[in-house]
């Protein structure tokens, strides 16, 4: 069960119009280590979880995971939104316009669509937390990427404060990962 | 929205914000005593807040009651808000 805060977990504050880094800023709406990968993979891999503490974290990240695709698809609003035909025109996110106007769509910087074979469950938790582990740190090197590429100092300052996330998301899939470990060897089953 | 709903909705999302941060730790560490002391002090905190701006400003969330017309379709959306007052 879920239920929607009318709030969003970030002020995403945007001072310019830039199609281009927006259509640069949607890897993270629907590419493959993007925030909607992070949210249905987490989520997904909950019912073969073994231990109440790795369903709760799973349970928490993956919900707060579905706040940072929200506040990826409001910052590729902010910079498209009052952009004119001329300054789309000629842009990498002309080709996104023809198809979907200024409505973030779930697809790659490239236009290569969201699918589910992005992400895994392997109903194994330490195949599962391993592959977490490594997808928060992907997108944080997506994240420094992306920092790299913007001039925007509130574009920034968001791509900074979901790039620290990663970085606690991946500290607290590993403890889940020795909690899930210790729970097996106690009871000599591997 | 004017600055003041915006200063109170931004401290909500502060607070909001601490007890993700809080839970996920607990979620690893149930217990840990003073992570727990921390959430709850932010939870009553968030709550009290949560109170006084819904009753101000309508529903944060569509299980919250509301007068005549319902409250809860009013914008500005979180996606609409524009954040860059201090």
């Amino acid at each position: 069960m879920w239920i929607y805060e009318k709030k969003l977990q970030y002020p995403v504050k945007v001072y310019t119009t830039n199609p281009t880094l927006a259509q640069m800023i949607i890897e993270q709406f629907g590419g493959a280590d993007g925030e909607l990968s992070a949210g249905i993979r987490y989520l997904t891999q909950r019912w073969t979880m073994p231990t109440n503490q790795v369903k709760a974290l799973l349970t928490d990240i993956g919900t707060e995971e579905l706040a940072h695709w929200e506040i990826i698809g409001t910052i590729v609003w902010k910079l498209v939104k009052d952009a004119p035909i001329d300054q789309i025109k000629g842009t990498p996110f002309e080709a996104h316009y023809v198809n979907h106007g200024k409505s973030p769509y779930p697809h790659d910087a490239s236009g290569v669509p969201w699918t589910a074979a992005f992400i895994n469950s392997k109903g194994d938790p330490i195949a599962d937390l391993h592959e977490n582990m490594a997808a928060e740190q992907k997108a944080r090197a997506t994240y420094e990427w992306l920092i790299n590429i913007s001039d925007d100092p509130g574009v920034i300052d968001a791509l900074r404060f979901l790039r620290e996330r990663e970085v606690v998301h991946f500290q607290r899939f590993g403890e889940a990962l020795r909690i899930v470990q210790e729970e097996m060897d106690k009871k000599k089953y591997y | 929205m004017d600055r003041e709903q915006k200063m109170l909705l931004k401290e909500i999302m502060e607070y909001s914000f601490a007890l993700v941060e809080t839970a996920l730790y607990l979620d690893t560490h149930p217990f840990d005593q003073k992570a727990l002391s921390l959430h709850n002090d932010y939870s009553r905190k968030y709550h009290e807040l949560v109170s006084i701006y819904q009753a101000k400003y309508g529903p944060l969330t569509n299980d919250r009651m509301s007068g005549c017309p319902w409250a809860y379709i009013n914008g500005p959306w979180p996606w609409e808000i524009e954040f860059d007052m201090h």
